[in-house]
């Protein structure tokens, strides 16, 4: 890894400012941006480490019933306490491993976009709001491709903003070397409808599966969702893991096995 | 460099820090704590597993500096005050939980971990726990039988032999 200089702000108004430099960074948990240095994928003048900034820290619910998760915020953090969203709890209780959880937050996650993350499909599949310094950006025009997000440079998250579904559940097929989901499928029903999230499929990041949408929209059953044909497999990952038809005969798998959890 | 001071197995200590030092390396090349070890490098392996603040971390991947004020407890930590092996440790050995002892200062500081937090786990939520932990010669069963010993409870239905 090069070196840098690294700043500890205490504050979300020192580290806005300290990001505001052309050479900074901003540092998370650092589970995947570390790793990503050593391997000199990644490098940066100046790392903005945002884990002494009390404020983006924790979780509430707000007046309208959100359950409202500060943006450095680990995912052990939101595995013990996110009890209001018990789905979202039990995705973060899965990601990585413990000492992982321990250090890695949900803003990170968020900011990266990894193809196979985990957080990208609770947030996308439950409508979330992602909220910076300065605006908020709902979750459907968050997401805009493989690492690619709504974020501008030295922009950060500090808060995500989820509305709890009525029933909702998030199905993981997990690719066991690196803990990452191989395909996984977040499904949140809403009076108004059923959102369905999926990641670790698509080339594109992820993705909500509209015709699945629409069969759990009026029928939320496992069975609904079997009577849909896989979805195309053309824009799927293939590697040494899963071609691309696996990947998509995995989605609707996961996609049924969702929706019988969630009730 | 900036000088970066933890307390660290209850001792308060000193040493230099560039911003990119990982906390292994702090511990292992600045203070000479060489029992945390590092397999992967990558945040795979989980050999280098310190306790942060009372929490599993990664030590390959956290910075020195941004834990600078931190409590850390390593390998050197869990024996008993009179140089005995602590209860986890004694456990590896007595089931023979170690072959070559590669992965053994992580495998400990998770297990000492998930008994902190969940003192009397299932065989399942041992195996779940220890997930970032890997083992290249025990097959896993030894070290899971040490971990249900150290909690004080019967080995006796662990699986396969």
């Amino acid at each position: 890894m090069y070196d840098f200089e690294l700043v500890k702000p205490s504050t979300l108004q020192e580290a806005v400012a300290a990001l505001k430099d052309d050479e900074a960074q901003a540092l998370g948990g650092g589970q995947t941006l570390l790793p990503t240095m050593k391997a000199r994928l990644a490098m940066a003048g100046k790392m903005v480490a945002l884990s002494g900034v009390a404020e983006i820290k924790g979780i509430c619910t707000d007046d309208a019933g959100r359950i409202c998760i500060g943006g450095a915020t680990t995912h052990a953090t939101v595995a013990r306490e996110a009890t209001g969203f018990p789905a979202l709890a039990s995705l973060a209780a899965r990601i990585g491993d413990p000492a992982v959880r321990n250090r890695g937050t949900i803003g990170g996650s968020l900011a990266n976009n990894d193809p196979s993350a985990c957080y990208p499909a609770g947030a996308l599949a439950a409508n979330a709001v992602i909220v910076t310094p300065d605006r908020e950006i709902a979750a459907d025009d968050y997401f805009q491709g493989m690492f690619e997000t709504a974020l501008d440079e030295g922009e950060i998250i500090t808060e995500v903003k989820f509305p709890v579904p009525e029933a909702a559940a998030y199905e993981k097929f997990i690719q066991p070397a690196s803990r990452f989901p191989l395909v996984a499928v977040f499904v949140a029903k809403f009076s108004d409808g059923v959102r369905v999230a999926v990641t670790g499929a698509s080339s594109d990041g992820v993705f909500r599966w509209a015709e699945a949408e629409a069969a759990l929209s009026s029928d939320f059953s496992a069975e609904a969702v079997s009577g849909l044909s896989a979805p195309d497999a053309g824009g799927m990952i293939s590697d040494l893991h899963g071609d691309g038809a696996y990947r998509a005969h995995l989605v609707k798998v996961m996609t049924a096995r969702a929706v019988k959890a969630a009730h | 460099m900036a000088k970066v001071t933890m307390t660290v197995n209850g001792k308060t200590r000193t040493a230099e820090a560039e911003g990119r030092t990982l906390l292994v390396e702090w511990l292992r090349e600045g203070l000479r704590l060489t029992g945390t070890h590092v397999g992967c490098d990558t945040s795979q392996c989980g050999a280098c597993v310190v306790h942060v603040d009372g929490e599993a971390v990664k030590a390959c991947t956290a910075l020195a500096q941004e834990l600078d004020g931190a409590e850390v407890t390593t390998i050197e930590g869990m024996a008993n005050a009179d140089g005995s092996l602590g209860v986890v440790q004694q456990a590896f050995q007595d089931y023979h939980g170690l072959q070559c002892g590669f992965c053994t200062p992580g495998m400990v500081m998770s297990a000492a971990a998930l008994l902190k937090e969940n003192p009397k786990p299932t065989e399942a939520e041992v195996r779940h726990y220890l997930e970032g932990n890997i083992c290249r010669c025990t097959g896993y069963h030894n070290i899971v039988k040490a971990v249900m010993a150290a909690s004080g409870q019967d080995v006796a239905p662990v699986a396969a032999e």
